[in-house]
């Protein structure tokens, strides 16, 4: 937690000498508060105010990034709530790789990961991690695994293997692409001398609070900085719990040893049961979630249940402006217009289509605003409207000449006539679940 | 340092609702159902006191939808167009808590069929199931409330969940489940404030604390779960931090949601990337309710049964946490 220039003052020497180059200690307390200087600008400064700066200029939870190119950022959170400001960093997705699979199985797995990618409201989205267990007598095969997934992609590796020399072997291959190691049993010196070494994250994994804390605090005493906790369980009710007490101790009581991103590795006895505890682990707290099968659906459902909790609350989404497309509409089709924020875009065009005919939907640049704050804000007014859609040429892609406004905004309908001459305004319905009554009732084309 | 378990300690505690009635209480349920009475934010076993777990309904329908997902009449197909037999179907072969009967075939434009054959489906599936039942209506005021007064009166005794009203139409259906004794659904448009606006309205017209549930309307994944996410989270905090107009269970609607969406309907073969169209049916369904359910939901209307299955088993492993 951050000091008050206040709170720092009183941990300096109160001398005002000026070696600093500042002539108070009360303005250099300010500088420092504002990280407008540096405490080691101050010759006479003590160990305790060293200490003291240097643990509140920590964030409460460690931001550790995994991967080469492809990599992703964890932890740093700072809040319990998504609504209080936003979490920060996606949880990432991994996917377990077995080195004692068939090599079919292993590359097709490999090549399905590396390559995922879908669209959706125009971000890319995608899994990041790749998670290779050893557990084959013949230790080649899972250095293969490394090197093969090395060359086809530059996303995170985490490293599960009991064997040392091996492991160590592992990490030789991917020493620049921060890879973690992954620690099932306590956690012993030799693997904090590796952790060290190569200067890769640690996992640490435990099935009690306590267990995890004294963990915790032994690999941070040893020099390892890049640490993550594991807590197990077969039980998402205890992970839950467990996540959230671990974040609360961080966020709130600034408990150093649990201020660490949170793994956790799910288990289940289908598909289904994975995708259900992966849904609760994204909405509470876990940095990294490892599945031990996926398939494109069950990626494609994480993935969008990950982009809405980490969605800023205070930057709504949007969806490029442009003509979408509804059923198959021909130059006939009807025209219905509004903004773009996605919300707005989805429910319109949902009830577009249950309404059952085909038609065109102009979506405008208003900044993400639904259409009542862009209306008040002036993005949404005749005058932006003709401009966009003259933008965009519409005239040249359909024959009809009749648009259709939402309802909420009937007061702009004379001012867009005006500035789109040839055109006839339509007042639509105020509300998108009117639009399939609406088209049987108005002929709007 | 010392390691100490933060606990919240919270002033309020959520009502606890009863849904139904046995023969001994008026009506002729073989049960009832209760939900809510929790006292910590959902699951939080270890700072909280938790009498009843989160339940499932399943919905059957006066009409069979327009472009109901193939994937779901793989389930249903035999008995869509019979309510009756749907809701056998449910609880007897999918473990439904509740049968949620959903009226929108008397919406005008979407069957207008007539408040005598509304009656007619409810008491059909009154007699074809004994758990508690959910009256499921619509939005377009002037119909349901003429259906909502006669089926409030033809189930008198049976405490049935009256699903729903708004600020912009409550006090008919209100005063009806309030004659005839049943519980009731206020639904706010994602939304605080006006989910206690409500709330307030219908207590100043003397409804029981103890006969209001929530909807916060559910949006589904993907078209808006984040708003109906953090918006359940504010009210359950609200709630249990002495807001008694906020303090109520809350019901979802990941069924209805999600057989609207395009993820629930998609052809084979149009998005390779969406994977295999029964499975993201299934998928997208249990997402939903598994990410709201941790949010706070008490009661969930949902439409595919594996989701179902699934979810009952994770709420049921869930109460067997060990911080209990």
């Amino acid at each position: 937690m951050a000091l008050s220039g206040l709170e720092i003052f009183k941990l300096l020497p109160k001398t005002n000498c000026g070696d600093c180059g500042i002539p108070t200690c009360m303005a250099f307390a300010m500088k420092l508060a504002q990280k407008k200087a540096e405490l080691t600008e101050c010759p006479h400064a003590s160990e305790e105010a060293k200490a003291a700066l240097g643990a509140a200029s920590e964030p409460p939870i460690k931001l550790i990034t995994i991967g080469g190119a492809e990599h992703i950022e964890i932890g740093n959170e700072t809040v319990m709530f998504r609504h209080e400001k936003t979490f920060f960093h996606p949880t990432g997705f991994a996917v377990q790789i077995k080195s004692s699979e068939n090599n079919e199985i292993v590359n097709e797995r490999i090549k399905e990961i590396a390559d995922y990618k879908v669209e959706r409201v125009g971000e890319e989205l995608m899994p990041d991690l790749f998670f290779i267990t050893n557990d084959n007598t013949n230790k080649d095969k899972f250095l293969d695994i490394v090197s093969t997934i090395k060359k086809l992609s530059s996303k995170g590796i985490i490293l599960d293997c009991a064997d040392e020399e091996v492991l160590v072997k592992g990490i030789e291959l991917i020493k620049d692409d921060r890879p973690v190691i992954f620690i099932k049993e306590k956690v012993s010196d030799k693997y904090i001398e590796i952790a060290k070494s190569y200067n890769c994250g640690i996992i640490i994994t435990d099935n009690t609070l306590e267990g995890l804390s004294e963990q915790a605090e032994m690999v941070k005493n040893a020099g390892v900085k890049n640490i993550i906790l594991n807590y197990t369980s077969e039980n998402i009710g205890d992970i839950l719990q467990t996540n959230t007490i671990l974040r609360r101790s961080a966020l709130k009581k600034n408990y150093k040893p649990f201020g660490y991103p949170l793994f956790t590795h799910i288990h289940g006895e289908n598909s289904y049961e994975l995708l259900a505890k992966a849904s609760v682990c994204i909405c509470k707290y876990s940095s990294i979630i490892v599945l031990p099968v996926v398939d494109k659906a069950m990626l494609y459902t994480m993935l969008t249940l990950r982009q809405n909790i980490f969605t800023d609350p205070q930057k709504p989404i949007q969806v490029e402006p442009k003509i979408y497309t509804i059923g198959e509409p021909v130059e006939e089709s009807p025209v219905f217009i509004t903004t773009n924020f996605s919300l707005t875009y989805f429910i319109v065009s949902g009830e577009i289509e249950n309404s059952g005919i085909s038609a065109y939907l102009i979506v405008c640049d208003c900044e993400g605003q639904s259409v009542l704050t862009a209306w008040a804000a002036g993005k949404f007014t005749g005058k932006e409207v003709a401009k966009f859609i003259n933008e965009i040429k519409l005239e040249e892609k359909v024959k009809t000449r009749k648009i259709i406004i939402p309802g909420f905004v009937s007061q702009i309908s004379g001012e867009l006539e005006e500035n789109l001459p040839g055109w006839e305004v339509i007042v639509g319905c105020q509300e998108a679940s009117d639009i399939p009554s609406f088209v049987k009732n108005v002929k709007i084309a | 340092m010392d390691l100490k378990i933060p606990v919240e300690s919270y002033t309020g505690k959520i009502s606890e609702v009863t849904i139904g009635a046995t023969p001994e209480q008026g009506g002729t349920r073989s049960h009832t159902v209760t939900i809510g009475g929790s006292s910590a934010l959902p699951f939080h076993f270890f700072e909280g006191e938790f009498p009843h777990t989160p339940v499932v309904a399943m919905e059957v329908f006066d009409k069979v939808p327009a472009k109901f997902p193939e994937s779901l009449m793989n389930y249903y197909r035999d008995v869509i167009d019979r309510p009756a037999e749907m809701a056998k179907k449910c609880v007897e072969n999918y473990n439904a808590d509740l049968i949620s009967v959903s009226l929108e075939g008397t919406h005008p434009e979407k069957g207008n069929k007539t408040v005598d054959e509304a009656v007619e489906v409810v008491e059909q599936v009154l007699k074809s199931v004994k758990v508690p039942l959910i009256i499921t209506g619509h939005g377009h005021y002037d119909k349901i409330n003429e259906v909502m007064k006669k089926v409030c009166d033809v189930t008198a005794g049976e405490n049935c969940l009256i699903n729903f009203v708004e600020t912009d139409n409550y006090k008919t259906i209100a005063a009806a489940a309030l004659a005839y004794d049943h519980t009731i659904v206020a639904q706010s448009p994602i939304d605080v404030n006006i989910a206690k606006q409500l709330n307030i309205l219908l207590t100043d017209m003397n409804f029981p604390e103890e006969r209001i549930v929530i909807d916060p309307l559910t949006g589904c994944l993907g078209y808006g779960l984040e708003y109906t996410y953090s918006i359940m989270e504010r009210i359950r905090i609200d709630g249990l931090s002495g807001d008694k107009m906020l303090a109520f269970p809350m019901m979802i609607t990941p069924g209805n949601e999600t057989s609207r969406v395009k993820e629930a309907k998609v052809q084979p073969g149009t998005y390779p990337e969406w994977g295999d169209p029964e499975l993201l049916n299934a998928y997208w369904e249990l997402s939903t309710a598994m990410s709201l359910l941790s949010a706070g939901a008490d009661l969930l209307i949902m439409y595919n049964p594996k989701a179902v299955e699934i979810i009952k088993t994770q709420i049921k492993n869930m109460f067997n946490s060990k911080y209990k």
